[in-house]
């Protein structure tokens, strides 16, 4: 087989073995494995700009959330219909990530990270500023009946599972097909040398803002789709753990790997979901983790599998 | 001069704060040939390239490139249009192996994988390191890395090849191996050689621009050059 | 309350606020100054500075100007024995790169915080100030043909406030003392300047940055037990001191001490006064935008010779 071919078959594999487990998961496994699997596409999406581009966000909720509430008001306080309401915010989220791209990209390395961070906080307090609309930290419920798309009720554990599947494989298909084409080269080669790859003819701060939009967007969806299938949608999405989380699951799973953030979400989920029900103070799991990554394994779980075995890991 | 000037300034300048780096320098480099930039340390050498290749932006001044004005075009244009450059400070893609360094310097140029591929071997072949394709590019010696940008820069078949101090670190018969190249391809392309190895200066240009304090000191042959009278004093520092 | 004598209030809690602020803002410049590191668990020191105040403040009973004067001098030096120990197992070991160093702290910031929710938890809890007087504060209004003082009721402050904002500045005067009339300050400067060069020079690099960061976490600490008896101790109380800083010291200018003060007293003040007229909600996001355009279009600040 060649790498290719091998790479394809690993992921189409992953694919399959999502979609034959939730006829033996328990009730609750099937749900959390779909919620996983719709926060796997927004660490997938976070991969994009940190992984292959080496761009490191701090305010990736701000995308996140503006996604989810450019969905949930225009159902909310417009009364359109999910498919629509999903597409209003993947435009959002488009606008969004355009936006910020073309102000953040003036910066680079510690100052990028700061302007993220910056805009994402003022993003979540907006969120409360403006909590007339939004209901700020309490957020909203969305109604089962306007959860209905082309004839599906996602509020149905089936059909959520099956959406959330969608959606994950969607993504994970877009990566890989990312990876494999130019764009997805010159980004590694950005990212490896940034002045080297200016100077052999690419427009660097092209392909930059592409993967911020990419990513930006993808995130946006990922958010409005959460708040989809789960029906609600809150100021907390937007706040800073919802920025550090994504890094946290790719920084696990493996930055710059196409199976890593996927595998970084469903350890950290599940690593969180547990310890919440011993303290309230889940979040200290996350920073011993996020400490010993750094200082241990900087390649996360699926970088030191590519680095010592699978050498033909995309 | 009969030759077509393809590459050539007009009062180009740069400041920095209240230094000026580059002042007011006119400046012809005839197509077709080795000509070489020397001048002492400090003379403003690295800018005045920079503003050729685009890095630094001009303060006043303009700049020509194969018949057009590129002043104010960005780098990466300036390279689409036919310039090729390798830093000073050998700047390759470390991580990635040798065969993908090239790829990626042909990446725009040619679609079909399989004649990039070749291609790519082919520039390898030129500057003879074409057994270590598949080698992580930080994995070769310093010498080699130098050899391997250079064919970063040939397989971009460029109408100019600008070569940053490119023996700096070099052994004395990897040198030697490079003026052979150097030599072997002039007539092919145009080459502008920023470099302070005099001796090898003397052995591969036609001509010679002489850089001092910001502005050019003395333009010529080999020979013209080495009998100037402010050359020696500038690098010698008498009289 | 009329208007003038708003801003007035406004203008004295700002005070206040860019007393604490400073040194808190002090404290993160000459980290980044020093090592060029942004350290993002520098809140957190500025929160755990106010538990162990609370801590010692009720381990010691009797007058509450004994408990605040030993957290004073204690809360301060455990916090940066405590940087400094982050700083030896953690951030030397990824060799204080940037980027590296940032998510390090993060991971910090969460250890930190959860840790005294943990063992403190949720409450918010008070420190009795060591002495409190009440002063009215005049304020002129025309009667009678001239102009009179008259004492605006709830225009006041404390005679705490003002000892904090006297207590600021002798340590920020100390401060430059420290960094322009002592060897360590020359050691720090150098290293600041040119980390290779110091070191060709015999500087031990690695303990100046130690002991920065723990000068640092203490500054920040200092600021969390001077705010403690006006505002009560809580495990997320760092948040917000974090988001200021930050503002002052990219609007200040990086590895400018000067600008540095005048920016917190300006942020401060203009937080103090800026908050009569909005809600603090609508204050902070302007707040946070300023920050990320300043970063944006001006990155050396206002004073500053060095970008981020």
């Amino acid at each position: 087989m060649t790498v290719r071919q091998k790479s394809w078959a690993l992921h189409i594999g992953l694919l399959a073995a999502l979609f034959l487990l939730q006829f033996i998961l328990p009730t609750y496994h099937h749900g959390s494995l779909a919620r996983v699997m719709v926060l796997a596409c927004y660490a997938m999406g976070y991969n994009i700009l940190f992984g292959y581009v080496g761009l490191l966000s701090l305010g990736h909720a701000l995308f996140f959330a503006t996604g989810m509430y450019g969905m949930g008001l225009v159902i909310q306080h417009l009364g359109w219909p999910a498919g629509p309401a999903l597409l209003a915010g993947l435009a959002a989220g488009f606008g969004m990530a355009l936006t910020v791209g073309i102000l953040a990209l003036r910066t680079s390395g510690v100052a990028f990270m700061i302007v993220t961070l910056m805009f994402a906080q003022a993003g979540y307090l907006a969120a409360l500023y403006f909590g007339d609309y939004t209901r700020g930290d309490e957020g909203f419920v969305i109604q089962q009946a306007d959860r209905v798309l082309a004839g599906f009720d996602l509020s149905d554990p089936t059909n959520r599972y099956f959406a959330a599947l969608l959606l994950f494989g969607m993504c994970l298909v877009l990566t890989l097909k990312l990876v494999e084409a130019r764009f997805g080269q010159v980004l590694v080669a950005i990212r490896e040398n940034e002045e080297r790859t200016r100077m052999l003819g690419y427009d660097v701060h092209r392909h930059k803002l592409a993967a911020v939009v990419a990513s930006g967007t993808t995130a946006a969806f990922a958010g409005a789709a959460y708040g989809l299938l789960f029906g609600y949608a809150g100021a907390t999405f937007a706040s800073v753990q919802y920025s550090i989380f994504p890094l946290l699951w790719v920084l696990l799973g493996g930055a710059g790997t196409v199976i890593g953030p996927f595998i970084g979400t469903l350890f950290m989920f599940y690593l969180i979901d547990l310890s919440s029900g011993i303290t309230s103070a889940y979040m200290l799991i996350a920073g011993v983790v996020l400490v010993l990554l750094t200082l241990f394994a900087p390649q996360g779980l699926a970088g030191e599998l590519r680095r010592r075995r699978v050498p033909w890991l995309p | 001069m009969a030759a077509m000037s393809l590459l050539s300034t007009r009062g180009l300048s740069r400041n920095f704060g209240g230094l000026k780096a580059v002042s007011d320098v006119d400046f012809d480099l005839p197509a077709g040939e080795v000509c070489a930039l020397i001048g002492p340390n400090g003379a403003g050498k690295t800018t005045f390239v920079g503003m050729l290749s685009g890095r630094i932006a001009a303060s006043a001044g303009q700049v020509f490139f194969d018949g057009r004005e590129v002043t104010n075009l960005p780098a990466h244009q300036r390279i689409r249009a036919g310039m090729a450059y390798t830093f000073q400070i050998t700047s390759v893609f470390a991580r990635l192996p040798v065969i993908e360094n090239l790829s990626l310097a042909l990446g725009w140029r040619i679609s079909d994988e399989e004649a990039r591929l070749a291609a790519a071997q082919d520039a390898l072949r030129r500057v003879g390191i074409a057994d270590r394709s598949d080698q992580l590019a930080g994995d070769l010696s310093y010498g080699h890395q130098r050899l391997l940008e250079i064919a970063m820069g040939l397989c971009q078949q460029p109408k100019l090849l600008i070569l940053d101090e490119p023996t700096q670190g070099l052994a004395d018969s990897e040198i030697a191996d490079f003026i052979q190249l150097i030599r072997g391809l002039a007539g092919e392309m145009t080459i502008l050689l920023i470099e302070h190895n005099i001796r090898l200066v003397m052995q591969t240009a036609d001509v010679i621009t002489v850089l001092n304090g910001g502005a050019v000191l003395a333009s010529g042959t080999p020979d013209e050059i080495q009998a100037n009278e402010a050359v020696q004093a500038a690098y010698l520092g008498t009289g | 309350m009329e208007l003038g004598p708003y801003l007035i209030l406004g203008f004295l809690e700002g005070l206040v606020t860019a007393a604490v602020l400073s040194l808190m803002a002090v404290g993160l410049s000459l980290v980044f100054g020093v090592m060029r590191v942004v350290n993002v668990a520098h809140g957190e020191f500025f929160m755990i500075g106010a538990v162990l105040a609370w801590q010692i403040a009720s381990m010691i009973g009797g007058h509450p100007a004994l408990g605040f004067l030993a957290a004073l001098i204690f809360a301060p030096l455990l916090v940066a024995v405590l940087a400094m120990a982050a700083d030896q197992l953690v951030l030397k070991r990824i060799a204080y790169d940037p980027e590296r160093t940032i998510v390090a702290t993060i991971g910090l910031l969460y250890i930190i915080q959860q840790t005294v929710l943990m063992t403190y938890g949720p409450d918010a809890r008070p420190v009795e100030a060591p002495f409190n007087e009440r002063l009215s504060i005049p304020f002129v209004e025309w009667a009678d043909g001239g102009l009179a003082l008259y004492w605006p009721w709830g225009l006041g402050t404390t005679s705490y406030k003002l000892a904090v904002i006297g207590a600021a500045i002798i340590l920020l005067a100390a401060i430059w003392a420290l960094m322009t009339r002592t060897r360590f300050g020359l050691l720090m400067r150098a290293t600041q300047l040119d980390r290779e060069t110091a070191q060709a020079f015999a500087i031990p690099v690695n303990r100046v940055y130690a002991l920065v960061f723990g000068l640092g976490a203490g500054l920040a600490a200092l600021g969390g037990v001077l705010i403690v008896p006006i505002q009560q101790a809580h495990y997320l109380m760092g948040h917000d001191p974090l988001l200021l800083s930050f503002i002052v010291v990219i609007i200040g200018g990086l590895g400018s001490l000067p600008g540095t003060v005048v920016a917190a007293l300006l942020i401060g003040v203009s937080d103090g006064i800026i908050s009569v007229f909005f809600t603090p909600t609508l204050a902070k996001i302007i707040a946070t935008l300023g920050v990320a355009f300043v970063l944006i279009f001006r990155p050396q600040g206002l004073f500053g010779k060095r970008a981020l």
